[in-house]
């Protein structure tokens, strides 16, 4: 978009939205909406407190946990379904639909069964998360380049070998898009998890606010998360990208 | 400048953002009826050229001027083939064929007819009804040139149309596509990397040499179409002109 | 020896991986670990009695109403949205980073806002339903315009074609089929959000049986009505899939 002759990137137009965001809430349309300057003023002070702090560790804990382990059963299981056609065809289905369905459904059952605590939120990260690690690990690993395996057998490789140095790198495109929808999900499966469990961590911030009509401090969380998800998926879009050189080589 | 010349250009220069300059002072005149060559190594701007004079890419520098008129952007008077076909995937060859009629407005009782016609023409009759992931890359490269034809321009502009072909059906359409344009006055403009499509099929070779894209040569074979395809590929101009472009050229090739 | 093996009928692996689950899910709930669990067994027959009684039929009543309403809603600004936003230069620059954000972003930690302000009904529900849905619907019908082949837009102006029939010839059956999986996907969202907005606040619906179930400790009932939930979305989403694969081969959308 050009202004007056000079290019505007694209994230200047979010720089308008606060704006928009601004003039909204001085108008005082709604009062779900203040003006956007207080929602700042708001973030900077609950930052430093204590219960913000409690809240984020418990919270970061939660999803650095189900992501560790989303990923080291996810990855490794979908190279299997790719390479053990038995594997795969049993439980691809079961993968396919735990993709897309509706996975917070299945969290009252982990409260009734793991208990109301974080260990709920910890197996909830890890179920957002790991069925699309599963399937984009496969699908990558599944279409990596057969010539590429088959010069790597021609020169002797041991089967190993072809794993690491050919089935792995050849699929870490795909696998690394999965880890992204994966992450996002996983930060999902935080807010969602704790919010229905309702005792820790930002969830419980979340609903505290809501419930006492603490708009300020709610849309400063709410960026806050926002942010962090935002952060997470570009960080690891970033990794892709060094990869990305050879993804349409093969 | 010639007078009967049916395509000009005058001064043509192009250069990328980035200042990669495709083309320098370019200038060329293209006689009517006949089928010109723009030939050259990878990187000598012959496709970018080839698009100015179709009016798909602006001038950076210079005019194009086609039947005596400067032109600014595409004409009812050129047609284009593409190199990758370009045809919709989801309609099947009549109405892609007759897709440039569609977008006049034309009619769809006359404007299928028109191209039933161009259709049995490039050899395709019998397969109207099919779709473009049913046919071999040489059918489809058939179905945009039977598109071309179609929409009854003079010109008609082709971008590397064979290049996507294997080597035996490229034969086969070179001596098609002569036969073809025999009957009819079309001025041809071609673009290939090919010395020796370019030596059996032009009337003009405009040689274009890289970095910039300028006119290095242009050769005029002189050939009798009225041999055999076999008997012109022996005979002894289209051996020397394969051999004085390979002269100039070879020195370009990275 | 038969000439087939039996192995190669895919319904053949689909039937066993049923029975090796819901066998897994016997011997589990038979195990004791935790009185929550229950067998399959006991499970499927506490699901054919809501059938028989009505509760689920009921439910499934009420939790549909918000889900299509919002679906709906959504497709058709969603859609519109995002075809604007891949047609228009300027719409793009101001809503793309916009919609990156959201898609990103875990929408349902404004649902319950929804329901402080729009009260526990339908609006809260279809409003949950159209956050969740309309970033993915938006953001795919967006890429589908996006990514017409240059070559074809090329084509078009080759032959003369003008901007209004760019649009309508070239670019919107380009992205028909984008935009079909992004209301699938939507969908998707739809169901998600449907679940949580009706676990959290709104006591109706299949929320509603699935937290009265836990609550009174009925665990087969209460296993029953997450499975049927899941089903349904499942069976769903299956079945559009099939649909979309019909409607849009993979030749003739050109991929």
């Amino acid at each position: 978009m050009t202004l007056f002759g000079w290019k505007l990137p694209m994230v200047f137009s979010i720089a308008i939205w606060f704006a928009a965001w601004e003039l909204v809430g001085w108008m005082g349309i709604t009062t779900m909406i203040p003006p956007f300057s207080r929602v700042i003023e708001a973030g900077i002070t609950i930052l430093p407190t204590a219960k913000f702090a409690t809240a984020a560790t418990v919270s970061l804990r939660s999803f650095a946990i189900g992501m560790a382990l989303a990923l080291a059963i996810g990855i490794p299981l979908g190279f299997l379904m790719a390479r053990v056609r038995a594997l795969g065809r049993i439980l691809g289905m079961w993968v396919n639909i735990f993709v897309s369905a509706p996975i917070s459904a299945l969290v009252p059952i982990l409260m009734a069964v793991v208990g109301i605590g974080e260990s709920t939120v910890v197996v909830t990260v890890f179920l957002f998360a790991v069925f699309v690690i599963v399937l984009d690990t496969q699908i990558g690993v599944a279409h990596a380049d057969r010539s590429l395996v088959e010069m790597a057998h021609s020169f002797g490789a041991r089967r190993d070998q072809v794993y690491t140095k050919v089935l792995i790198l050849s699929a870490l495109p795909e696998i690394l898009a999965g880890v992204r929808l994966g992450t996002i999900r996983g930060v999902k499966g935080v807010v969602i998890g704790q919010l229905l469990v309702a005792i820790i961590g930002v969830g419980e911030l979340f609903e505290l606010y809501s419930q006492h009509f603490l708009m300020e401090e709610f849309w400063a969380l709410v960026v806050l998360v926002f942010l962090f998800a935002f952060a997470v998926s570009e960080a690891i879009a970033a990794l892709e990208r060094r990869v990305e050189y050879y993804a349409s080589a093969r | 400048m010639a007078d009967d010349a049916i395509v000009e250009v005058r001064g043509v220069g192009k250069t990328y953002e980035g200042g990669v300059e495709a083309l320098a002072n370019v200038n060329l005149s293209f006689p009517p009826s006949q089928l010109s060559t723009l030939l050259g190594p990878s990187g000598c701007g012959k496709t970018t050229l080839l698009k100015i004079i179709a009016g798909l890419i602006p001038p950076g520098a210079g005019e194009v001027w086609v039947k005596g008129a400067r032109v600014h952007g595409p004409g009812p008077e050129r047609a284009f083939v593409f190199q990758d076909f370009a045809l919709l995937p989801w309609a099947n060859v009549l109405r892609n064929v007759a897709f440039g009629l569609e977008l006049r407005g034309v009619p769809p009782a006359e404007r299928n007819e028109i191209a039933r016609r161009h259709i049995a023409e490039v050899g395709l009759g019998g397969f109207e009804s099919s779709y473009p992931n049913q046919l071999s890359g040489g059918m489809k490269q058939r179905v945009g040139l039977a598109r071309a034809l179609t929409v009854d321009a003079d010109i008609i502009l082709m971008d590397e149309p064979f290049s996507s072909v294997d080597e035996q059906t490229r034969r086969k359409f070179q001596e098609e596509l002569l036969v073809l344009l025999r009957n009819k006055r079309k001025t041809v403009i071609f673009v290939t990397h090919s010395i020796e499509e370019a030596a059996y099929l032009s009337d003009q070779i405009v040689l274009l040499t890289p970095r910039p894209g300028t006119v290095s040569r242009i050769i005029r074979p002189g050939m009798e179409r009225s041999k055999s395809p076999d008997e012109i590929r022996r005979d002894q101009r289209y051996l020397d002109a394969v051999d004085e472009i390979w002269q100039i050229l070879k020195h370009h090739v990275a | 020896m038969k000439p087939t093996s039996i192995t190669h009928h895919p319904v053949v692996w689909q039937l066993a991986s049923f029975v090796l689950f819901f066998g897994l899910w016997e011997v589990a709930g038979r195990w004791p670990v935790s009185a929550a669990f229950p067998p399959f067994s006991q499970t499927f027959l506490a699901l054919l009695e809501m059938l028989k009684d009505g509760s689920l039929a009921r439910a499934y009543w009420i939790t549909v109403q918000p889900l299509l309403i919002g679906i709906v809603l959504c497709g058709i600004a969603g859609v519109g949205f995002g075809v604007g936003m891949g047609l228009s230069r300027s719409v793009e620059w101001l809503s793309l980073p916009v919609f990156i954000i959201l898609q990103a972003a875990p929408m349902a930690a404004i649902i319950p806002l929804i329901t402080y302000f729009y009260g526990i009904g339908l609006t809260s529900k279809v409003l949950a339903v159209v956050f969740l849905a309309a970033p993915v619907i938006v953001m795919n019908s967006y890429k589908g315009i996006r990514n017409t082949h240059p070559s074809l837009l090329q084509m078009c102006r080759a032959f003369l074609g003008t901007r209004s029939q760019e649009v309508l010839k070239i670019i919107l059956p380009h992205a028909a089929a984008l935009i079909f999986a992004g209301l699938r996907l939507g969908l998707a969202m739809g169901f998600i959000g449907i679940v949580i907005a009706e676990l959290m606040i709104t006591p109706t619906g299949i929320g509603d049986l699935i937290t009265y179930h836990s609550s009174v400790a009925d665990y087969p009932k209460m296993f029953a009505s997450v499975a049927s939930i899941i089903a349904v979305a499942a069976i769903t989403l299956h079945a559009l899939e099939r649909v979309e694969r019909m409607l849009f081969p993979r030749e003739i959308r050109g991929a």
